[in-house]
């Protein structure tokens, strides 16, 4: 799919061979390996969802070309001088980019204590990590956008070129959130630092996207705002994800305004386990670019197998360390419940 | 003597020089009109928000994430019903996260009936608000209490819904708030003038931290025949009843104004009632599942003996709606005479 590009602050060509060779083969094969991690891990929750080791699924896989380059190009660290990140539930290849290891997201799935994002109480891929800004993940569909305006305003407010980034998919683009975060980000006062990207596969669960959305591209909701950038892009191309992602980071660090990127990708495992979580015969981003790779000389399938082969063993091995763990114990329930403690007489007995 | 508008109004003066308060924001909450109920005037963070009321609660949680204390308004909470999956967010971001990430917010809103407010500025929120829990629910009923639970609020690392009863907005209290100057001096260093704005500024007085914990309710009137538990707009009602009947020899009613709905302060209400064995739940939700009747079943299960008669509840009458025509609203919503019917009764009721 070519570049569909709106209204850009710089005319962008195409990915060529040179593109490839510019981003070079060792930052690449990192890109692929961050990939393959991303996308094993993926299919291994699933086989813990049909397994009985572990209930609901649902993620990304098929994401990773553009996932992976957006976890690459985030300033990692905590508070308003780095990026903040407000994630939907299909972002595992970002965080995983970030540094965030795999065996957190098999405990989280298999709801055990040592589960460091939830404690045993949310869905898998619901990541919580205040030392990378990634804030709480919600199952709730688009309520990410309305927080985005938050840490985009403490950002506005700082002396910083750090962003927010916000991530979802284009079936919730209908709830009000997602116009909330464009009216906010774009409020003459006070214009906020804020990465809006769409993933638009095509689908809401079972309902086609066609069916629904009048609009040729979502894209296209920038337009309503005076010099907003907004763009489509291809989003099974690692070259052309990493591109638009350096061109839309390079705008809003600068400018501390809002960009727009809908992102055109395959959902290669279908909405989530509910819907059988089964292979889709749809564009898979792994083999494009290992594809494009050997096609250009810069890497041999063999180099691809054992980059496979070693992240399938690690998570063997993380698997089977996951499965001794214990489950939590039933009094963790009232940890948490408010930052400043449980008072000695908050009703705990479920009734009389 | 400040009234509770000009008292949360300090308060947040003194949060946002001194408690990290950062951002004050909602619809017209700004300059140059400082919130409908004036309560955000002269405020050096107070901004005004588009009206969209996801955005703001959206906001106000990103804010606490990124490490600040923000104040939002929702401005009537009659229009808070389409927030509410928000302020579950915010109410259960900390527990799960598995106590990762705090959301210290305070989320302030307009309250209940008395200004002839009709269908949608008459709602009263307090028993949907009890059960987004993680969420903590305050709701003074005098300026002093007002001032203090918002200075606990700004502090608490908990997210807190604060509860302003808007009949009573307008109402002065009985105790200064400490560094208070006197009616006039007050007035003319904080009400914005009438007319052009543009250039006035309001001139502080010295004020001073004071703080009601949150989930401490106060006996506002000691007595021993029966107890009213209440808060919020029916707090000074039953006050004056109980001031009332000691004079007229009628009965020695208990007030207690629980100050905060969550978490509640179990203990006094315990103590009050088995001190009086009667009790009577005074507020302005309605009947079907009022957050009393949580308070009456628990009082059920661990007080059965000490009560002498069964425990009472005075609440609004399940409509739809509140409605404009005075003797409607009045019939709907629990007013003065129909507290002293009820806590007549109770007091009579044969052990």
């Amino acid at each position: 799919m070519a570049a569909m590009s709106t209204k850009t602050p710089a005319k962008k060509a195409a990915p060529t061979a040179d593109a490839y060779k510019k981003l070079g083969a060792p930052k690449l094969l990192k890109i692929h390996e961050l990939m393959v991690r991303a996308r094993l891990l993926e299919e291994r929750l699933i086989k813990m969802s049909k397994g009985g080791d572990g209930f609901f699924w649902i993620g990304g896989p098929g994401e990773e070309a553009f996932n992976v380059p957006l976890g690459l190009q985030i300033k990692k660290g905590h508070g308003v001088n780095f990026d903040f990140l407000h994630l939907h539930y299909r972002s595992a290849a970002i965080v995983m980019s970030m540094g965030a290891k795999p065996i957190d997201a098999l405990r989280q799935m298999r709801s055990v204590a040592t589960d460091p994002y939830s404690k045993g109480r949310n869905f898998v891929n619901h990541y919580a990590i205040p030392e990378l800004n990634v804030v709480p993940v919600s199952p709730t569909i688009e309520t990410q956008y309305s927080t985005a305006i938050g840490t985009g305003i403490a950002q506005a407010r700082a002396k910083t070129d750090a962003a927010t980034v916000v991530n979802g998919g284009d079936a919730g683009t209908a709830e009000g959130d997602f116009h909330s975060c464009l009216v906010w980000a774009n409020r003459p006062a006070l214009p906020l630092p804020i990465l809006i990207v769409v993933v638009n596969n095509g689908w809401g669960i079972s309902t086609a996207a066609k069916t629904q959305h009048g609009e040729e591209k979502i894209s296209d909701w920038a337009k309503v705002f005076p010099g907003m950038p907004g763009k489509t892009i291809d989003g099974n191309d690692v070259l052309e994800s990493w591109t638009a992602l350096e061109e839309a980071f390079a705008y809003v660090r600068k400018n501390r305004k809002p960009y727009l990127l809908e992102v055109r990708a395959s959902r290669l495992y279908g909405h989530s386990s509910s819907s059988g979580a089964n292979r889709i015969p749809e564009t898979d981003c792994i083999e494009l670019l290992e594809k494009a790779m050997v096609q250009k000389g810069l890497a041999k399938a063999a180099d691809f197998k054992k980059t496979w082969d070693k992240e399938a063993a690690a998570l063997d091995e993380a698997h089977k360390t996951v499965k001794a763990e214990p489950f939590p114990a039933v009094e963790t329930v009232w940890e948490d419940v408010f930052a400043d403690g449980l008072p000695p007489s908050y009703p705990t007995k479920g009734g009389s | 003597m400040a009234n509770m508008a000009q008292a949360i109004r300090m308060a947040l003066h003194y949060g946002e020089q001194n408690l990290g308060v950062t951002e004050i924001f909602g619809e017209d909450v700004g300059p140059p009109l400082g919130g409908v109920f004036t309560a955000t005037q002269g405020l050096e963070k107070a901004w005004n928000a588009p009206l969209d009321e996801r955005g703001i609660i959206g906001a106000a949680l990103g804010l606490a994430w990124a490490g600040g204390r923000p104040v939002a308004e929702i401005q009537f909470v009659d229009y808070i019903f389409n927030v509410i999956d928000m302020l579950k967010l915010a109410a259960n971001g900390h527990w799960s996260s598995g106590g990762r990430y705090k959301t210290p917010l305070v989320v302030m809103t307009p309250t209940g009936s008395g200004i002839h407010g009709s269908m949608y500025h008459s709602h009263s929120f307090d028993s949907i608000a009890t059960k987004l829990h993680g969420m903590k629910v305050v709701c003074p009923s005098t300026p002093i209490d007002a001032y203090g639970l918002m200075l606990a609020a700004i502090k608490s690392n908990d997210p807190v819904l604060f509860l302003k009863p808007k009949a009573l907005l307008r109402s002065k209290g009985e105790e200064l708030i400490p560094g208070e100057p006197d009616e006039k001096t007050l007035h003319d260093m904080i009400d914005a003038p009438l007319g052009d704005r543009t250039k006035w500024k309001a001139k502080w007085p010295k004020l001073t931290d004071y703080t009601v914990e949150i989930g401490k309710a106060k006996i506002s009137h000691a007595g021993t025949d029966a107890t009213i538990v209440t808060h919020g707009r029916m707090a000074p009602l039953c006050l004056e009843l109980a001031r009332r009947f000691e004079k007229e020899g009628k009965g020695s009613l208990e007030v207690l104004d629980l100050r905060s709905l969550i978490p509640y302060d179990w203990e006094a209400i315990k103590a009050s009632v088995k001190k009086t064995g009667r009790v009577i739940f005074v507020n302005e939700e309605t009947e079907i599942t009022n957050f009393a009747e949580h308070l009456i079943r628990r009082l059920v299960d661990e007080c059965f003996y000490e009560l002498r008669v069964r425990p009472r509840l005075l609440a609004g009458k399940a409509t739809p709606g509140i409605a404009l025509s005075p003797n409607l609203e009045y019939f709907i919503q629990p007013q003065a005479k129909d507290v002293e019917r009820a806590v007549s009764e109770l007091l009579a009721d044969p052990a």
